[in-house]
């Protein structure tokens, strides 16, 4: 086979730093996120490591270094983040990229302490989201951290859904906190009698407030709510014990119990009175819904930064090994490089690096949508109250006009004189945003924790027997463990598939994501080397998937998209997660080679960056076909029966006495023939004639054609390892071990 | 009685210390390798001057601090995100190389430059403050050079501690030879005070205070003067990293009173 002559590449010279990073998490022009997290760092890599470092994960147990964890939050800005500027915060507008930047910093040193600052937002959330004006007021004000002048203690919160087995957990749907009225005086508010065990709570040691759903066991009230309790309410407000956890231990969880009287003023979202029955305004599985498609985002950005954050501490691992060693010395291969001399040491680094910043991609591109989305679900809520609409069925339904209009746009040409109008309404654009938002906030939870996860095992491996000690630099071992529980809490990887399985299917959607795919392409034009086109074909591979799926069925004629055919349906969500990251890392990688030239600091070596991260992305775009490729290759196949060395098995195979007879007029045909049936019966020894199905050859065209796009894809790894055993890090990690 | 003084630090940035500092001959003369790249802080000792400073501010109202800084405008951006949540202060960005090796004399002239043309500026309240020392090549001239271009022959080094009297005299701590301190009594402002570390710990990040010296911070940064420092004639000779010691010795039966002999013999001996 001919080949090319290699092309020599300028290679990154030092560890991406700031400046790199705010350009391609697009918050460069955002002074106060800039601020925020140079404050969660500084308080990451100098209070909680120090935490951590010296021990103070071992107890499960709330313990005043815990508490002065949270009081450091206050003073760094971190808790006051999620307020508006008049109620005590210094960021204006939306927060969901905040947030996920802070919790990425944190997180960046230890998961639990990112937990900790997010489970204050977490119970705010539901009053954020859903409660009256003056809950939002009253309990953001109370939660913010005390002005210069005032002598008070923020609040802290806890948001209590999780039940005792058998209820909450599995099936949010499904609440044993229940909610009675005691007392309702003519004229007067009505007194609430709440009972509610919860499990798993985080915060609950030290929380003033509870915000809990709970469901009615009375018939003057309706359904189900979020109510918010405190801690000086009448009756019993028991904290439970503490979870022994094996992670995460510096947020605080325990299992509680609440039996207490509260105004039905507390109900989240407030009520309404009709013929006599309290309906509350908004019911738990609404308020959850506005809270986790949110906060999910944020758990999913913690395990990016854990793989982010293990390349460092490796790289020095790997340079060091045998430092000290006799006969080792400075100026020798052994010395200088150590286990980097070794190419399975390097490429295997590059994995989890590019795992990495597929998920920061992913991750902060489903924050920002986030926060572009806020203003535009304030404006659809307002249209919809103005139009009379309520409920949730209502509202989609009310959306469907939009969402046929922003389909229309999508597909119109660019001269065509309808778009303008469309491009201009704030209805098509909010669908638009929602559907992807739909998509990526399950996708950032479910593949940077799961994959995340597994990756992180990668890392903590490359350290050898170091990696699991506590003495290892990162605490790789800690992060390794944390990412399993941030697969798990709020809403573990089925809750997340399922979701994918309906968002994905939905045509704002996927008509989105075809023109992603000629996004691709046109990346992979003007800017060959990131693995764009590769993608594009993985991406063209899982759609017709999908629309084979969606119309196929098995051997015995049962659909095979179906949502109780999770076989089919969660598989296909996995291999969607795979795509998106690595699309968001390509873009990332497009903006810092658009961008970096204007910033003075980012421009230094910038080709050099760009390139290594451009490796990395095609790194990760091989990867991310390969997954599509397997298990599309599994659903388009696999629910067919293989054919057997029977009468309807080997009608399409040849006999031998027919290819005898073939051969005289096509010599040579019998090299071709596998499947030849002997006039005995006789057969290849295998389980049965290759199989065939309806639709495999534009399949295996397609598959055939994923494999061309896959070159290059190991000489990009190449590059990145080399870059690897070169790039410049620092003397020493910037937080203690 | 507080008095209304005008505080002016001089502050340069400087490579973290943590990375890996590889000197190199560039097209300009001596650098670090990578230094534009490399992640930067507040110089230490001027870094420790405008904690003392902002102190004095908050101690006597009426009183304002500039801080005026030389250096490439979009690293100090980047140092302004840490920095400018720690105390409250005016920037005076000044657009020029970066690291240690600008003559002195010419990197003073631009400084002087820059506080002579200060809004309001009042020599005779002046109490201009830096770094005895430097975390870069460290001259260790360049703020007396920046006194003397600004008529000011008060000058004070190694500074751990200035306190303000009632008649407007001061009394300022500085280091001298075996850790101790001489003590002068200066007869009031202007002066020129070069901080070894002072007394205060660094203040922690308050994103609203740094939200409010943004505002000031970025159209400052934007509207930064470009200098052009002259180069000094240095080129590095010879560079070696200190020679690093490793002497472990395994002991179990010593107690912690014969650890603690052994080790001030030791340290005595060196």
């Amino acid at each position: 086979m001919a080949t090319a002559a290699v092309p020599e590449v300028t290679t990154m010279h030092t560890l991406p730093g700031d400046a790199i990073r705010q350009i391609q998490w697009r918050f460069a022009d955002r002074f106060d996120l800039q601020m925020l997290v140079q404050s969660a760092r500084t308080v990451a890599r100098t209070t909680v490591a120090r935490m951590v470092a010296a021990g103070e994960r071992n107890t499960h147990e709330w313990t005043p270094a815990k508490a002065e964890m949270m009081e450091a939050f206050d003073r760094a800005g971190i808790t006051a983040a999620f307020m508006e500027p008049e109620e005590g915060g210094f960021i204006t507008g939306p927060k969901n990229l905040a947030l996920s930047l802070a919790a990425f910093e944190l997180a960046w040193v230890d998961g639990g302490a990112a937990t900790g600052s997010l489970a204050s937002f977490l119970a705010l959330a539901p009053i954020h989201e859903c409660g009256t004006a003056e809950q939002v007021k009253h309990y953001k004000t109370l939660a913010a951290p005390p002005q210069a002048g005032e002598d008070r203690k923020p609040w802290r919160g806890a948001f209590a859904l999780t039940e005792p087995l058998p209820y909450v957990g599995v099936d949010t749907g499904i609440l044993s906190g229940k909610l009675r009225i005691v007392e309702w005086r003519d004229g007067s508010e009505p007194l609430l009698q709440v009972d509610k065990r919860g499990r798993f709570i985080t915060n609950i040691a030290f929380a003033n407030f509870v915000t809990a759903a709970v469901i009615s066991d009375d018939p003057r009230i309706k359904g189900s709510c979020v109510v918010i309790l405190e801690e000086g309410d009448e009756g019993i407000f028991d904290r439970g014990t503490a979870t022994k956890k094996l992670v995460h231990q510096l947020s605080s969880t325990g299992d509680p119990i609440f039996n207490l009287k509260v105004p039905a003023s507390r109900i989240v979202g407030g009520y309404t009175v009709v013929d006599g029955v309290i309906v509350p305004n908004f019911n738990h599985g609404e308020v959850i819904e506005a809270v986790f498609r949110r906060t999910r985002v944020t758990v999913g950005l913690m395990t990016a930064a854990k793989l982010l954050s293990a390349v460092e501490p490796v790289i020095r691992y790997q340079r060091e090994r045998f430092h000290g060693a006799a006969g080792v010395k400075p100026g020798t291969m052994r010395y200088d490089l150590g286990i980097q001399q070794r190419e399975d040491a390097l490429h295997r680094l590059v994995d989890v690096w590019a795992t990495g910043e597929a998920a920061a991609s992913l991750g902060f591109a489903a924050a920002r949508i986030f926060d572009d989305l806020e203003p535009l679900e304030k404006h659809k809520n307002a249209l919809m109250k103005q139009l009379g609409v309520s409920g949730k069925r209502a509202v989609l339904k009310a959306l469907q006009e939009s969402e046929q209009r922003a389909i229309s746009l999508l597909g119109m040409a660019p001269n065509d004189p309808r778009r303008e109008e469309l491009a201009v309404d704030p209805m098509v654009d909010f669908v638009l945003k929602d559907a992807v938002a739909d998509v990526l906030c399950p996708a950032t939870k479910l593949w940077n924790t799961g994959v995340g996860a597994n990756q992180m095992r990668e890392a903590v491996s490359l350290m050898g027997g170091y990696g699991i000690t506590e003495d290892c630099p990162g605490f790789l071992a800690n992060k390794w463990m944390d990412a399993q529980l941030e697969a798990t809490y709020e809403g573990p990887e089925a809750v997340q598939r399922r979701q994918l399985t309906i968002t994905m299917t939905r045509e704002v959607f996927l008509a989105q994501f075809r023109i992603w795919i000629a996004e691709m392409r046109k990346v992979a034009g003007d800017y060959p080397g990131t693995g764009a086109c590769t993608l594009a074909s993985a991406m063209e591979m899982w759609q017709w998937t999908l629309v084979h799926l969606q119309n196929a069925t098995d051997p015995v004629g049962n659909k095979l998209y179906h949502g109780q055919r999770q076989g089919v349906t969660f598989a296909l969500a996995d291999a969607l997660c795979w795509l998106l990251a690595s699309r968001c890392q390509i873009l990332d990688v497009m903006e810092l080679q658009a961008r970096g030239g204007d910033d003075a600091v980012a421009a230094e070596g910038l080709a050099g960056t760009v390139q290594f991260l451009s490796d990395l992305a095609h790194v990760q775009a091989a990867r991310a076909a390969g997954e599509v490729s397997r298990i599309s290759a599994e659903l388009v196949f696999g629910y067919n029966l293989h054919p057997a060395w029977d009468t309807e098995g080997c009608s399409h195979c040849f006999t031998t006495q027919e290819l005898e007879a073939l051969e005289e007029t096509m010599p040579g045909i019998t090299a071709f023939a596998i499947d030849v049936v002997g006039a005995d019966g006789s057969h290849p020894l295998k389980a049965g004639p290759c199989a065939g199905c309806g639709g495999s050859s534009d399949f295996q065209r397609m598959q055939n054609k994923l494999c061309t796009c896959l070159s290059g894809c190991r000489l990009a790894k190449d590059r990145a390892a080399d870059t690897l055993s070169k790039v410049m890090i620092p003397e020493a990690l910037d937080y203690p071990a | 009685m507080a008095q209304a003084l005008q505080l002016v630090v001089c502050a340069g940035i400087v490579p973290d210390p943590l990375q890996t500092l590889e000197p190199v001959t560039g097209p300009n003369g001596p650098g670090l390798k990578n230094e534009m790249v490399l992640p930067a802080v507040l110089d230490p000792w001027a870094a420790c001057a405008l904690y003392e400073a902002a102190q004095l501010v908050a101690k006597n109202p009426g009183s304002k601090l500039w801080l005026v800084s030389l250096g490439p405008k979009a690293k100090l951006q980047q140092v302004m995100m840490t920095v400018g949540q720690k105390a409250v202060f005016e920037l005076i960005p000044i657009d020029g190389p970066i690291g240690g090796f600008p003559d002195a004399h010419s990197t003073a002239a631009a400084l002087a430059e820059a506080i002579a043309a200060l809004p309001g500026f009042d020599r005779e309240r002046l109490l201009l403050f830096g770094g005895w020392e430097s975390a870069t090549r460290g001259a260790g001239v360049t703020l007396q050079l920046v006194g003397e271009r600004l008529g000011i022959t008060d000058q004070f080094q190694g500074v751990d501690q200035i306190t303000l009297r009632e008649d407007g005299s001061f009394e300022v701590l500085e280091r001298v030879e075996g850790g101790r301190h001489q003590v002068s009594v200066c007869a009031g402002t202007p002066a020129v005070l070069g901080w070894a570390t002072g007394n205060l710990a660094e203040p922690r990040n308050n994103p609203q205070t740094g939200m409010a010296n943004m505002r000031g911070i970025m159209p400052a940064l934007q509207k930064a003067k470009t200098v052009a420092l002259d180069g000094n004639g240095l080129r590095y000779v010879s560079v070696s990293l200190p020679k690093q010691q490793r002497e472990t010795r395994v002991e179990k039966n010593m107690t912690a009173d014969e650890i603690a002999r052994e080790l001030v013999e030791w340290i005595g001996a060196e």
